[in-house]
């Protein structure tokens, strides 16, 4: 498996970070490194074996469905870079 | 009476319950120490408003007879850990700015058992590195000088400035976080002692997330005492997080007794590796000849899936990491890039992610995104978790046949130079982690102690593995390693 700029493209597309053109190249590169290492888990022998979910055994605790928390949404909204009127503010989504 | 920066925490627990120091003389002597150090770099925010106050009021407890163990302690926080109204980065630029409303539960506990918190400290970005090369507040740095040479040292990581700051005697101890390693290699790399626990044993609760499965924190701390009396306050369930053990906690430093007389420890043909350095080798032969010295019966074990644990540690860590991380959008909290005319909310994201992202963190992100995507999720992504079954198993069946303990080295060499690896592939810095990666992907708890130093005189640590829920006998094992060792070299001040 090897990975080329244009997939390095499209996975820094989906990761959403802005890679310039010229820094493809080289990550392509960083990417098949580890990869390669990563290549030896074809070796094993996983046949038959679950894939693991939880590394202790446990079923998680459930609780009553009810409001623990809320009403503050002035704590919610002191870190936001901008933040207007009670809501987070972005760009223009909708035209 | 001996500096008292010098006591250990189980000292200056006592000496403050025997009142023969204070909290506030405990307190101050610290904080002119952490001045004295900006060179290590550290502590990176600094609190003593808050620490001042926190020693005023252990002290109101200690007068009252009210003192739990932690009271009046000074302790630095790794900056993963959020503290309510305090910067808490998580060492990256992506955070500048953030202040959480809210304090991690792990703070709250300690808090609450009355430590006194002097700052945060300095760590890899997100915990993801093992030198501390990859923060945005630039390099903490090694208090350990190797021989007579000047160069500046790694203290190891993630947790390197937690490592840098005990080691120097800024605190007394510190809180870390391990998600492959990074409370074992700095302590290790520092001649300190840390522990991380079997999952579950400590709330992640309020601690920025790498990867969920693998994050456990720990103490880091100058003796093994310390860090049982550390521990305990940190443990126990937590309805907040979901995945923390509703378990009685052990009275840890009770079973501080030595005696490992008839204990069964395992010692793991796999971790022999090629090129490993001889100092390594004979750091571990004189484990074993300490161990069995105190009575323990040494055994020859086999954990055949070890190789694979780092291969498959670089597929699990960075997908639940660019699952973590996506929240880091430029919207809710820490910074926003400045965006130009036209730009829409894509351009926002994007932009924000490369300005506020390091190389390191940015590469296992889209490592994460590559390895989840359509068409790889089950070449690599279930592969890798189906192999973290077999490595888990492989410990089971150790433990199954009668083995207490496992003893391997806790790193491959000692403290390497800052600036090092910069041009090194970066799975050269990922081979930092053989040793202990292991022991996440299997949940168990490990502490590394310090047992030796090589010709250049920097310490070396051991590792120590235990069985679920057993950190208690564990940190015993390791209270006799430390006891027959008796390491008590420490750094020249040179800051």
């Amino acid at each position: 498996m090897s990975i080329d700029k244009e997939t390095a493209r499209r996975v820094a597309k989906l990761a959403r970070i802005a890679v310039p053109d010229d820094r493809l190249e080289p990550l392509s590169q960083e990417f098949n490194a580890i990869l390669g290492f990563i290549e030896q888990l074809q070796e094993v022998d996983v046949a038959g074996v679950e894939p693991m979910v939880s590394v202790t055994p446990q079923r998680l605790k459930r609780r009553e469905d009810v409001v623990t928390d809320g009403d503050q949404p002035a704590k919610v909204l002191a870190n936001a870079p901008d933040a207007r009127e009670g809501f987070f503010a972005v760009p223009k989504v909708v035209e | 009476m001996t500096e008292l920066t010098d006591l250990t925490l189980a000292g200056a627990r006592d000496a403050l319950r025997a009142g023969e120091t204070t909290a506030a003389e405990l307190t101050e002597a610290h904080l002119t120490a952490i001045e004295g150090a900006g060179a290590l770099n550290a502590f990176v925010h600094h609190t003593p408003e808050i620490a001042r106050e926190q020693a005023k009021a252990a002290d109101a407890r200690l007068q009252a007879g009210d003192a739990p163990a932690m009271c009046g302690i000074p302790i630095g926080v790794k900056d993963l850990f959020c503290t309510k109204g305090v910067a808490s980065q998580a060492g990256s630029r992506i955070l500048e700015g953030f202040r959480p409303e809210y304090e991690s539960t792990i703070t709250t506990q300690l808090f609450d058992a009355g430590a006194v918190m002097l700052g945060k400290l300095n760590m890899d970005e997100f915990a993801m590195g093992s030198s501390n090369e990859t923060s945005t507040y630039g390099n903490a740095v090694n208090p350990w000088k190797a021989g007579n040479s000047d160069a500046a040292l790694t203290p190891g990581g993630s947790s390197g400035g937690s490592a840098a700051a005990v080691a120097a005697r800024l605190c007394l101890a510190a809180l870390g976080t391990d998600t492959g390693g990074s409370i074992r290699q700095p302590a290790a790399f520092t001649g300190i002692t840390g522990i991380k626990p079997t999952y579950g044993r400590c709330s992640r609760w309020g601690v920025v997330a790498f990867a969920s499965s693998l994050d456990q924190a720990g103490p880091m701390t100058r003796t093994v005492r310390d860090s049982a009396i550390m521990l305990q306050a940190m443990s126990g369930h937590d309805p907040k997080d979901s995945t923390s053990a509703d378990l009685a906690v052990p009275d840890f430093e009770a079973m501080l007794t030595g005696d490992v007389k008839g204990q069964v420890i395992g010692i793991p043909r796999e971790y022999r590796m090629d090129g490993m350095p001889e100092e390594i080798e004979a750091l571990w032969q004189d484990g074993i000849a300490m161990l069995k010295d105190a009575g323990a019966e040494i055994r020859d074990i086999s954990l055949p899936h070890t190789k694979y644990a780092l291969p498959a540690y670089y597929v699990i860590a960075p997908a639940e990491a660019s699952s973590n991380l996506a929240r880091y959008d430029g919207v809710r909290f820490g910074h926003r890039a400045a965006l130009s005319q036209g730009d829409g909310i894509t351009e926002m994201y994007e932009k924000t992610r490369a300005e506020g992202f390091g190389d390191e963190v940015q590469r296992r992100v889209m490592v994460g995104t590559y390895v989840l995507s359509a068409g790889f999720y089950d070449a690599y992504y279930n592969r890798a978790r189906k192999v973290r079954t077999l490595i888990k198993k492989d410990f089971e069946d150790v433990f199954a046949d009668g083995i207490d303990a496992i003893l391997t080295p806790a790193t491959p060499s000692s403290a390497f130079e800052l600036g090092a690896m910069t041009d090194a592939d970066p799975i050269q810095m990922y081979l930092n982690d053989v040793f202990t990666v292991t022991v996440n992907l299997a949940g168990l708890p490990g502490v590394a102690v310090p047992t030796g130093q090589d010709r250049r005189g920097l310490p070396l640590g051991l590792q120590l593995i235990g069985k679920p829920w057993q950190e208690g006998e564990l940190l015993n094992v390791a209270h006799c390693l430390e006891d027959r060792a008796g390491f008590v070299a420490r750094p020249a001040k040179w800051w």
